[in-house]
């Protein structure tokens, strides 16, 4: 975000903790995300796979600890969310596009109102990524006119009509019948493919380990393991982390 | 469904109709006779529907009314504005604005404690009685169009409000991931659905404002309802409130029957699994 740096450490987690009321969900995450990387989350549900994420997006306040982008601390009392946010794109499991807005209108909404580009250039722009996804024909329906599939394509265009540094995906195809998985993991291909920063949660174990620079496991609020996909698919150190795959594989997720 | 035979299913129909046809025509016609025998008729008919009276008294009624529209109008507008701001600020989140919040839920909870006949008199007659420069030298018109702004809007803030608590947070959480700040979230993304949600509510409660018009009357102004009232103590006869009665009817029927309409296409919406 500073101005002409290239900081090679593009996410950085130290001691994050993070409860609800009671519920220590995330205690004590520290994990440096490098520029272009890509980083898979796994972990059961409830894990705080979620919340993780939501904390890297200010979505959730820390409890402790601080998380910095491009070297910014932006945990910090002073920083504007807003600013921060225009360069960390999330995409939700539950796509949560706006219903009222037509595909174009939920794209070009933030551009508009939050960078002031002017109505014309923003269309064009997001006419360019619709049509980058296969969606050029579905610019003026309203989501629920839309497969979850493409729904959920349409909220990866939203993000990335701002223009982030980083995209933050949280079990963007656990909504979605199974057929339309491959879909929106090609989309996900192409941008890690392209160079995007990423941090993923996901249960697609297989796109994990295809697609993952580094896998990260998390158990009770830390963690546990990372490594390489082929070294933690294959030879989990810890015992927890092998019986959480062993769950996967029974569920035939693998 | 599927089996059965396409005529059977017409003629059943058509069973429908007749059947409604004739239970209607011997309910009213029974009900007809009845009143026709009662003994209290000639006089009712004389009293309330004199056909001479009901013409004789239609011009000053209407031209009463006419206030009685205008009234409604300028207190809508101003009802839908302030509630808006009420429920809006009520929404405000965290510590710094609880002072506010707290403003609103006062407000709220006395305007909507006290009659509106009470909130007039104290309006109508106790302001202009302060003689304090800038508010107390105003119209009763306008003190009925306060009065009824302020009661009303407290109804109304609390219809935005359910109508902005039934908007998904996640849809807060996808606006404010794009960077849009607190009120650019409100205004683009949660108040469109919002309000979208409590169109139909909105409208009974101005059905409800329509009739309270009548109301104002009692601090001075000549509405419907006051020129019925001098018409009937000129004459003796009631045929004027029949006529203002007939006039209040006749506007509201339209909106109750939009608000139907948009509370069936809600349901069918719901029901096909949209949420536009
Ligand atoms: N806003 C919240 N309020 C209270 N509890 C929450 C909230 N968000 C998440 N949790 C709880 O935190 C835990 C972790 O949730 P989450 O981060 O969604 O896990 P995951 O994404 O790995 O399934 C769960 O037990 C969940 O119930
Ligand atoms: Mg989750």
């Amino acid at each position: 975000m500073s101005v002409g740096t290239e900081n090679a450490v593009a996410i950085r987690l130290e001691g994050v903790h993070k409860s609800f009321g009671r519920l220590a969900v995330l205690r004590g995450i520290d994990l440096d995300v490098a520029r272009h990387e890509v980083i898979c989350l796994i972990g059961a549900s409830g894990s705080g796979k979620s919340t993780m994420l939501r904390c890297i997006n200010l979505l959730e306040r820390i409890d402790a600890g601080r998380i910095e982008v491009d070297g910014e601390e932006i945990t910090s009392e002073y920083v504007n969310a807003n600013r921060v946010r225009r360069h960390v794109g999330i995409v939700f499991q539950a796509f949560n596009l706006f219903p009222h807005m037509t595909v174009l209108r939920n794209i070009t909404l933030a551009p508009r109102e939050v960078l002031g580009v002017r109505r014309e250039a923003a269309d064009a722009a997001a006419r360019q990524l619709l049509e980058r996804f296969g969606l050029e024909s579905k610019e003026t329906e309203y989501p629920d006119r839309l497969s979850g599939g493409q729904q959920q394509r349409v909220a990866i265009v939203r993000a990335l009509a701002m223009n982030p540094d980083i995209m933050l995906l949280d079990e963007v195809t656990s909504a979605l019948d199974p057929e339309l998985v491959a879909e929106v993991l090609n989309v996900i291909r192409s941008l890690a493919e392209a160079g995007m920063t990423m941090v993923i949660a996901t249960h697609e174990m297989g796109f994990a380990r295809d697609i993952a620079d580094r896998v990260c496991f998390l158990d009770a609020g830390v963690i546990l393991e990372q490594g390489p996909p082929g070294a933690i698919f294959t030879a989990p150190q810890h015992e927890r982390t092998s019986q959480f795959l062993q769950r996967i594989i029974e569920a035939g997720r693998l | 469904m599927k089996g059965e035979p396409r005529g059977s299913r017409m003629l059943g129909r058509h069973r429908g109709v007749v059947l409604s046809t004739a239970s209607t025509v011997v309910f009213f016609g029974l009900i007809v006779l009845f009143v026709a025998r009662a003994p209290g008729t000639p006089l009712i008919r004389q009293r309330f529907f004199d056909w001479a009276h009901l013409k004789d008294a239609f011009p000053s009624v209407a031209s009463g009314f006419l206030l009685n529209i205008r009234i409604m109008f300028t207190a809508e507008a101003m009802i839908l504005v302030l509630a808006l701001l009420l429920a809006i600020v009520r929404s405000l989140p965290g510590p710094v604005f609880f002072p506010f919040r707290l403003v609103t839920i006062a407000y709220v909870d006395l305007f909507r404690g006290i009659p509106l006949i009470l909130v007039l008199f104290l309006i109508g007659f106790g302001v202009p009685a302060l003689s304090l420069p800038g508010i107390s030298g105003y119209d009763v018109v306008t003190y009925g169009i306060v009065s009824l702004v302020l009661v009303y809007s407290a109804y109304v803030a609390e219809v935005y409000r359910a109508g902005i608590d039934s908007v998904h947070e996640s849809q807060t959480a996808a606006a404010r991931s794009l960077g849009l700040s607190r009120w650019k979230a409100l205004r683009f993304v949660v108040l469109p659905q919002a309000i979208r949600r409590v169109v139909p509510p909105l409208l009974n409660d101005f059905i409800g404002l329509q009739k309270d018009t009548a109301l104002v009357s009692v601090i001075g102004p000549i509405e419907a309802a006051r020129q019925a009232e001098n018409y009937g103590s000129q004459t003796f006869n009631f045929a004027g409130y029949v006529v203002a009665a007939f006039l209040f009817v006749v506007m509201t029927i339209p909106l109750a029957r939009f608000v139907d309409y948009l509370l069936a296409r809600g349901r069918r919406r719901r029901q096909a699994g949209g949420v536009r």
